[in-house]
């Protein structure tokens, strides 16, 4: 009896050890191979809510019969997407060929080795395209995705309250006073500890003058007074209560309510808000909502945190002149302005923002496009996933006035500097 | 002969159980990939002995300069003996408070009345639903502008104060998975032979002293088998705290469980949450352990006494 049971435990661990030795073989790169080659592709991204991707493909494949391109859907979760890449990309799929990449996951892949280098052959034009939309696809100085669709935060505010949006974070502080005397509370973004907080806090501090992390994407930059004087800024309002102590509980969505409801005089959100406010039939403010860029610290408007998505190559494409193809065809003005009509995606090239015809249906085109000008994309880094948390969990203390704001920038740098050290 | 039968068994489980657990034991001593300083390409991280193990339990972190320190508040390390309380305090009392009104629930529905199919159906909604769709659904009750503040007229911010965010979880978990426990209670219940009542009726015994001396020993075995499942089902919760608070609440991770940690470790390092998951395992193992040790031989003997007693 205990024979047998030994033997079963024995048997099990060897079999484990077989699999385990299976898992752990190794192959080339191959970021050099299949470059002049081509054939049908598969483009991977997450659920295409409002059908923009289908009929691209449609019209890529009338073009290119004998490269015709498939459509893989993965969920409407950004983790989901994450891990099924990860997934992907380390079972050295070859029918991941085109793929598409948060902005804040580029520089985790490219350092992995996973995506093709966009240089030599594979290079792209990135002149027309806005400068903050490149960086967030740039590693190490090389260029490892195409920019395809961005995003940048908007100072929503109330027209009939506020005459003048506040350009600075100081008028905004002072025309607190508005909200006070109409009853209402003042301003809000996204706090709630998730991926907003670091959006919200990441702008403070680059608006601020201030970095998280240095350009290697793994040295923490934050024992400067331009970062301490940009968190310091969230701490004191929303102990002050210019920002309202529910925020603390808000993303997207909560914020966009408040202020739909007419509880709130200023809100920073993304565009997608804007039609949502006029066109919802419980909105209070379909007729007084206003557009600015993010306040700044006097030079300009806030620094914006760079939202939206990458297309970048497998390494592990078989036929990768059709893919460079594909992604060039994602770049044009014309999908590129398909993007902004079909699903309301912010385009990464600058001319589209002016298209007058554009402009008159999402009228606000101009003011996105100041925001993503001067917007900053969230840490480059490939440790992104514990610099993320790293900077929410200490903010969050901060911010709820657990800890200093000192304490939470130590503590902040300590984790970052932890996560690039193999923790 | 034996042996080829059983063979198919033993290899399923190899794959299925023994695979995954040999892997993750063998990852957890290997170093998760750090950043070659020229080609800031990842690489391999080499064998770590037992550092991914000292991480967690003792809380060490490398600094820049490859010194070891205590890990830094927004590292996941350092919130490990946090999740560790919390996951123990979710067991605690969660299973404590589903066994009070679990046994009560499946009280009421072992008797008789008009109406009791309507009772166990509505009873046990609660357990059919989904704990994703469950979870949402609080997540909307316990909103800053939700149904739970109006109803009470308070500004709770349920989903982010410490203690407030604890017992919105509490009190979800607990409306789930009582159902699940009056059920198994019930079915003890019903084993009871009603003579035994009637005897301690004509004996004039009261409704508690009945209660404490017949229907709680008889019913100890579902009980115990009960609150093992829950108290294992409970050790590892993760969908309900993920999606209702995110893990959030206090200053930032008062529902943190260890399953939540164990899952935002996998992004962010494999190996380090391999070692994590390996050590979660072996805390549930050992809770388990204990509990079958020292109550299980309660339920094996009070199991044999029940059956020779109504053999005889």
């Amino acid at each position: 009896m205990k024979a047998a049971r030994l033997s079963v435990i024995a048997g099990m661990a060897i079999a484990g050890l077989v699999f385990a030795g299976c898992s752990s073989g190794s192959g080339s790169t191959g970021s050099s191979t299949g470059l002049t080659s081509r054939g049908p592709i598969t483009y991977v991204q997450g659920k295409d809510n409002s059908n923009v991707v289908r009929p691209l493909i449609d019209k890529w494949n009338a073009a290119h019969p004998n490269e015709k391109v498939t459509f893989k859907e993965q969920s409407d979760k950004a983790d989901q997407q994450h891990d099924d890449l990860v997934q992907n990309f380390q079972a050295k799929n070859k029918n991941y060929d085109v793929v598409d990449v948060d902005v804040v996951w580029t520089a985790e892949f490219a350092a992995k080795g996973w995506l093709q280098p966009l240089e030599g052959q594979m290079a792209i034009k990135t002149t027309d395209l806005l400068p903050a939309t490149v960086a967030s696809a740039t590693y190490g100085g090389k260029l490892y995705a195409a920019p395809q669709t961005s995003d940048g935060g908007i100072l929503y505010y109330r027209s009939d309250l506020v005459k003048t949006p506040p350009t600075t974070w100081a008028e905004m502080m002072s025309d607190c006073s508005i909200a006070k005397t109409a009853g209402i509370d003042c301003f809000a973004g996204q706090y709630a500890k998730y991926e907003g907080l670091t959006v919200n806090v990441a702008e403070a501090i680059n608006t601020a003058g201030g970095t998280i992390v240095g350009k290697d994407g793994k040295t923490p930059t934050l024992n400067t007074p331009e970062a301490k004087k940009g968190l310091q800024q969230l701490v004191d309002a929303y102990k002050n209560g210019n920002i309202p102590s529910a925020a603390i509980t808000y993303q997207e969505e909560q914020g966009r309510q408040a202020f739909e409801a007419g509880k709130l005089l200023f809100l920073r959100n993304w565009p997608y808000v804007y039609s949502l406010a006029k066109t919802d039939g419980s909105s209070t403010v379909k007729d007084t909502i206003g557009l600015a860029p993010l306040p700044g610290n006097g030079g300009g408007s806030g620094d914006s945190s760079l939202g939206g998505h990458n297309a970048a190559i497998s390494v592990y494409s078989q036929h990768k002149a059709t893919a460079h193809d594909f992604v060039q065809f994602l770049e044009s003005s014309e999908t590129q302005k398909f993007f902004a009509t079909q699903g309301s995606l912010a385009p990464v090239v600058a001319s589209v923002y002016t298209d007058p015809t554009l402009v008159s249906k999402l009228p606000y085109l101009p003011v996105l496009l100041e925001s993503i000008k001067s917007a900053v994309p969230r840490p480059v880094s490939p440790f992104y996933p514990a610099v993320t948390t790293a900077v929410q969990d200490n903010a969050y203390a901060a911010i709820k006035g657990d800890v200093t704001v000192d304490k939470a920038l130590t503590d902040m740098a300590a984790a970052i500097s932890a996560a690039s050290s193999g923790n | 002969m034996a042996a080829y039968l059983i063979a198919p068994t033993i290899v399923l489980l190899a794959i299925v159980i023994g695979y995954p657990i040999v892997t993750a034991i063998i990852q957890s001593f290997q170093k998760d990939p750090g950043l070659d300083a020229a080609t800031g390409q990842f690489v391999s991280g080499g064998f770590a002995a037992v550092s991914n193990y000292a991480h967690w339990l003792l809380q060490q972190c490398m600094n820049a300069s490859g010194n070891t320190i205590a890990c830094p508040p927004g590292n996941l390390g350092s919130g490990f003996w946090n999740a560790t309380g919390v996951t123990f305090f979710f067991t605690v009392v969660t299973v404590a408070l589903e066994t009070v009104i679990g046994t009560w629930f499946a009280i009421i529905m072992n008797r008789t009345f008009r109406g009791r199919a309507l009772v166990r159906a509505a009873i046990l909604v609660p357990w059919a639903i989904p704990t994703a769709v469950t979870a949402k659904l609080w997540y909307f009750i316990f909103s800053v502008a939700g149904i739970a503040n109006a109803l009470f007229q308070s500004h709770i911010l349920w989903t982010s104060d410490t203690w407030a965010s604890r017992f919105a979880i509490i009190i979800a978990d607990t409306w789930k998975t009582t159902p699940f426990m009056a059920l198994l209670i019930l079915a003890g219940l019903q084993l009871i032979p009603e003579e035994v009542y009637e005897a301690a009726r004509v004996d004039g015994a009261s409704t508690w002293r009945t209660f404490v001396t017949i229907t709680l020993p008889l019913i100890k075995p579902a009980l115990m088998v009960a609150i093992l499942f829950r108290i294992l089902d409970a050790l590892r919760m993760y969908d309900l705290p993920a999606i209702l608070t995110g893990g959030g609440g206090g200053s930032g991770n008062a529902t943190t469980t260890l399953s939540i940690l164990v899952v935002k470790q996998i992004r962010a390092g494999y190996n380090s949450a391999s070692a994590l998951s390996t050590i979660t395992f072996l805390i549930i193992f050992i809770v388990a352990f204990i509990f079958v040790r020292v109550l299980g031989t309660n339920v094996v003997r009070t199991q044999e006494a029940q059956q020779k007693g109504t053999k005889a």
